[in-house]
């Protein structure tokens, strides 16, 4: 009978607080995750959003080539109007 | 039922409640992160496939813009000669001298000659309209020179302040209209006035006569002298 109600002691004072502390260890930490990971989250999708105008490149390479043509042209034709320095 | 089994069981039912209540917490937490980090995924995965093309389209602009800086350069100094180039390079943009051209070290040591003072206005400011060039790494954020509104002002730049005030500084038009300074009378024919054309304001120096007396004649001789300093100006 003693036996039982040590038992029971343990389980009230012991384990119980125990299987409290640990348990509630664990739920903080995964609240404390939930915040960070959903900030990681909306960085991530502003930071697609932000590389929609690299399409844009495309664009951009295609005018280039075209000025540097045109240069190139012009560079061209002065090579031959235009006397060299030397 | 002994008190010590009472006292067990609800010691049991406590620990199960308590183990419930923490795991299905922590369960609702992960199901969060997990929603979070699936979102976080979508947004990295649309990052990495805007992102892949930029790489090769990069490289074939610097390619192309490498090529048009050895283009240039090769032209200007196979023209201009390596040390009007450097001169001219360096009149635009003052310093640049020392970074040299890309594809000709010896351009660093080159000596600039001040090219301002050699070249005529037009080919300076011809020159300096192309701020895009390579060499104007050492001012690449200053004021755009070329300003589609406003061209010939940003032109007025290079010359001293005396040139740039010039326009602003030159007489006005002249004034025509009935109320005009000076009234011209209508010929009757051609190349023939009655009396040339005097100020309507009389003069302050009073040293010359009015124009009423001597009409015509004075007027006309007047203009005669007027003529001749002009002929031998």
């Amino acid at each position: 009978m003693t036996l039982e109600w040590i038992g029971d002691a343990i389980l009230l004072l012991v384990v119980l607080p125990v299987v409290v502390y640990l348990l509630r260890g664990v739920l903080n930490a995964a609240n404390s995750i939930v915040p960070s990971v959903q900030q990681v989250a909306t960085a991530a999708h502003a930071g697609s959003k932000d590389l929609d105008a690299a399409a844009l490149l495309l664009t951009t390479q295609g005018q280039v080539i075209k000025t540097i043509e045109t240069a190139a042209d012009y560079g061209g034709s002065l090579d031959v109007i235009l006397d060299d320095a030397r | 039922m002994p008190a010590a089994g009472v006292v067990m069981i609800v010691a049991v039912l406590l620990i199960v409640a308590a183990l419930v209540f923490y795991l299905v917490s922590t369960i609702l937490a992960l199901q969060k992160i997990t929603r979070s980090l699936d979102e976080a995924i979508t947004g990295v995965v649309g990052i990495i496939e805007k992102s892949a093309p930029v790489n090769e389209v990069v490289t074939t602009i610097n390619q192309h813009l490498d090529a048009g800086v050895d283009l240039l350069e090769g032209l200007l100094v196979k023209k201009a000669g390596m040390e009007d180039a450097v001169g001219l390079v360096d009149g635009l943009y003052p310093g640049a001298a020392k970074e040299g051209f890309r594809n000709f070290p010896e351009s660093k040591t080159v000596k600039a000659p001040r090219i301002g003072e050699v070249y005529t206005k037009g080919t300076l400011t011809l020159a300096r309209l192309g701020r895009e060039a390579p060499i104007a790494a050492a001012s690449p954020n200053g004021p755009a020179l070329r300003n589609p509104v406003y061209g010939s002002l940003a032109a007025r730049g290079l010359y001293p302040e005396g040139r740039q005030s010039r326009p602003e500084n030159m007489p006005r038009s002249p004034i025509i209209g009935s109320d005009s300074p000076v009234q011209y009378v209508p010929s009757e024919s051609p190349g023939v006035r009655k009396r040339m054309p005097v100020p309507a304001v009389a003069p302050k120096t009073g040293a010359e006569p009015p124009a009423d007396e001597g009409g015509i004649v004075k007027s006309g001789l007047a203009f005669l002298r007027r003529l001749k300093n002009d002929d031998d100006q």
